[in-house]
């Protein structure tokens, strides 16, 4: 499949030549990383911050094996219906069955990236369910037929102009390009939907073990209403969403909204315990939740690779991300994008297809250091990179770097190709750019750097005495 | 007197000699005596970077050998000295050159964090008329956490005033094989660095990495720009 390493380069110069978008989706980007500085401020102590959240993480996800089912039991005892999901396939089919029993027509969805993750719409909508998102955001890139373009801003690469078009040509409005009107449009479009729902679908942000509740956070209040308005709701997590407690919901709340958009705290975070109890006067008759493996036990089984279950999909590390910043993130074509979509697609879904991802990077490590569960993410880039070459060897490349080694192993005796290249330089601008060029790649838009006559080395051996006089003209 | 070796990495060797020269300079007239070994070519980053760690192995195998024997060991390059300090042992677990990298490890000093931390030296009595900013290269920055040594040494050169920019800590979108394999990317990194130092009016743009240096004169070279790029201890040993 090296489709999907062509599309990372054909949408990546798609971008980089559409210089107004990307200025755009850069200024956006760094509003973002601005607000979340100066968010981090209100915490006491960031740094130590993280490192709770890190060993929380590690906990749960090392202790999976007891908080998994504590988790199950409890939220059975409180009325969920518990369903298990090893694969997208899976879980695709429990949903569709869930429908089909109850006869349901129209689905209204929450922001949710795990149903992203198993193609949730396209199936229900194969079998001719009416879904509608009721996120903003995610209702824009719906009616446009596009993914989600970063993970927790899925429409951010849409200036309100364009949004303005997608909704005079869906709703019947006026075309405006107003934001406040804009949002007014969707809530009046939508608002009828919650209504004649039959089933709401909800990702989950955090399941508490303890209390075995499934917590929810977003902006819009829209997953409330998805959540309780419908008969059935349909909640969709991975197997690690599990925190310990209750009292970790303390800091993972405000660390998630500071890392994720620089707010304090999302405006709504909802905790549901089940579906509604006899004495109570709203809420879905039935809560059925789908917990999902699709590679997870994978990665939970190879200790090194473990801690990337420890993510709680903030997006700050595609917001830093200079590779996200200039290639979109249509161009990762994954449901996961930026850095953690580059070190967890290549395990979710194989290798030898998604190897391209650690490479479209420049290991700069700034992902690392914003990431607030700690995640290495880099450094599991480096390893995904070794990974792929054990898998596959590219022959140009392979025979590149053992020319390289040696040179390395042995320079004396590259002395005279060194000095022919030394000469053979000066020729290259006659070259440059045409189809023949070896360097062409290069020279988009850069020079070449230049070999120097002399080497360090030989001067170190020549003229070590007068080696300062001889250098600095 | 103490006896100090210096790692001089292939692409300064081949293409910023100066960058080896000056180091040399600026230690020997800090009163060391300053040594090289030959058969310490390259760190072996490239390769391990590309997943080829067989390769690195080789040819890290060979630079350790060479640089067993001293006790102080200085790289003008922030990111070979990473690979030295923290990506090397990583390169030899499980494999018998492990102690030795590992010992090895404890004896690199970048060369800004030498001066700085390790000998308290911050002026060296450099001079250098105009304006610039500093560009942290990732592996400086990130692996050793040098954002401090470099700019205390920068602002005691006489003459040179230091500017902020905002993307300081932006990576430059060299990144080894990056630069090669996503050209129009990469392009895209340097451009965006070089605008802000145009916006800033300066005059250099310094680092302590000449592989971040080398990817963004190329730029600038090729949009015939007047911003000179210089590696710290150019600059350090201007007089
Ligand atoms: S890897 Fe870290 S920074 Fe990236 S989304 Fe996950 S938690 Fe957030």
């Amino acid at each position: 499949m090296k489709s999907i390493h062509r599309k990372f380069i054909k949408l990546s110069r798609r971008l980089i030549q559409d210089n107004n978008r990307r200025q755009r989706i850069r200024n956006a980007l760094k509003g973002y990383e601005a607000k979340r500085g100066s968010t981090i401020e209100r915490f006491q102590n960031w740094e130590a911050a993280r490192q709770v959240a890190a060993q929380i993480k590690w906990e749960a996800i090392n202790h999976l094996d007891e908080f998994l089912p504590q988790f199950v039991d409890n939220a059975t005892k409180n009325g969920m219906k518990i369903h298990w999901a090893d694969n997208s396939y899976q879980a695709q089919s429990i949903i569709l069955d869930i429908a089909q029993k109850n006869q349901a027509k129209t689905v209204v969805k929450s922001k949710s990236m795990t149903t992203e993750e198993i193609s949730l719409n396209s199936a229900l909508k194969k079998k001719n369910y009416t879904v509608i998102e009721t996120d903003l955001g995610e209702l824009i890139v719906q009616l446009k037929n596009e993914p989600p373009y970063h993970l927790v801003f899925p429409s951010m690469h849409l200036s309100k102009e364009e949004i303005g078009e997608i909704f005079a040509m869906h709703f019947d409005v006026g075309l405006t390009h107003d934001p406040e009107t804009l949002t007014q449009i969707a809530r009046e479009q939508l608002r009828l939907k919650f209504l004649q729902a039959d089933i709401g679908i909800t990702g989950v942000n955090f399941a508490v073990a303890e209390t075995g509740a499934i917590c929810i956070t977003e902006n819009e209040g829209n997953a409330r209403l998805v959540a309780t308005c419908p008969r059935i709701h349909i909640a969709v997590m991975g197997i690690e969403k599990i925190i310990p407690r209750m009292q970790d919901l303390a800091l993972f709340l405000p660390m998630l909204a500071t890392s994720g958009s620089g707010q304090h705290l999302t405006a709504y975070n909802s905790l549901y315990f089940g579906p509604r109890k006899t004495h109570e006067q709203d809420g879905p008759e039935e809560l059925h939740l789908i917990i999902l493996d699709n590679q997870r036990t994978t990665l939970l089984a190879r200790p090194h690779q473990r801690e990337l279950l420890h993510c709680i999909r903030c997006g700050a590390c595609l917001n830093i991300c200079p590779v996200f910043q200039n290639a979109g993130g249509h161009a990762y074509a994954a449901p996961y994008q930026g850095p953690i979509g580059s070190v967890i697609m290549p395990y979710l879904r194989g290798i030898h297809s998604w190897k391209h991802l650690a490479k479209a990077s420049t290991l700069c490590g700034a992902c690392t250091e914003i990431c607030p569960v700690k995640i290495n993410l880099h450094h599991h880039l480096l390893d995904l990179r070794e990974q792929a070459y054990r898998l596959k060897r590219n022959l140009l490349e392979n025979s590149l770097f053992k020319l390289y080694t040696l040179y390395a192993l042995n320079q004396s005796r590259f002395r005279p190709i060194l000095r022919l290249f030394y000469y053979l330089q000066n020729l290259h601008k006659f070259i440059a750019g045409k189809p023949f060029d070896p360097f062409r790649r290069w020279c988009l838009r850069r020079e070449l750097p230049r070999l120097r006559r002399h080497s360090f080395r030989s001067f170190w051996r020549r003229q070590r005495k007068n080696l300062p006089r001889l250098m600095l003209k | 007197m103490i006896k100090a070796t210096v790692f001089i990495p292939c692409f300064v060797d081949l293409f910023y000699p100066e960058v080896g020269v000056r180091t040399v300079q600026i230690l020997e007239r800090l009163g060391h005596q300053v040594d090289f070994r030959e058969e310490a070519v390259c760190c072996g980053q490239p390769p391990f970077n590309s997943g080829l760690h067989e390769e690195a192995r080789k040819i890290a195998t060979r630079t350790l050998r060479a640089l067993e024997r001293s006790s102080v060991i200085i790289v003008p390059s922030a990111s070979c000295a990473a690979m030295l300090k923290i990506f090397m042992p990583r390169l030899f677990e499980g494999y018998p050159e492990y102690d030795l990298a590992v010992e090895i490890r404890d004896n690199v000093y970048e060369i800004s964090d030498y001066l700085v931390n390790h000998l308290g030296v911050v002026d060296l009595g450099a001079r250098l008329k105009g304006r610039a900013v500093f560009h942290d290269g990732c592996h400086g920055l990130r692996e050793l956490g040098l954002k401090r040594p470099p700019r205390e040494l920068l602002r005691k050169v006489k003459e040179l005033e230091l500017v902020e920019a905002s993307d300081a800590e932006m990576c430059c979108g060299f990144g080894g094989t990056f630069a090669v394999r996503f050209p129009e990317l990469s392009t895209c990194m340097a451009e965006a660095k070089c605008a802000t130092a145009r916006d800033l009016e300066v005059d250099f743009i310094i680092s302590c990495d000449s592989s971040c240096l080398m990817h963004l004169q190329s730029s600038l070279r090729y949009h015939r720009s007047s911003i000179t790029t210089l590696h710290l201890v150019e600059v350090l040993a201007s007089r």
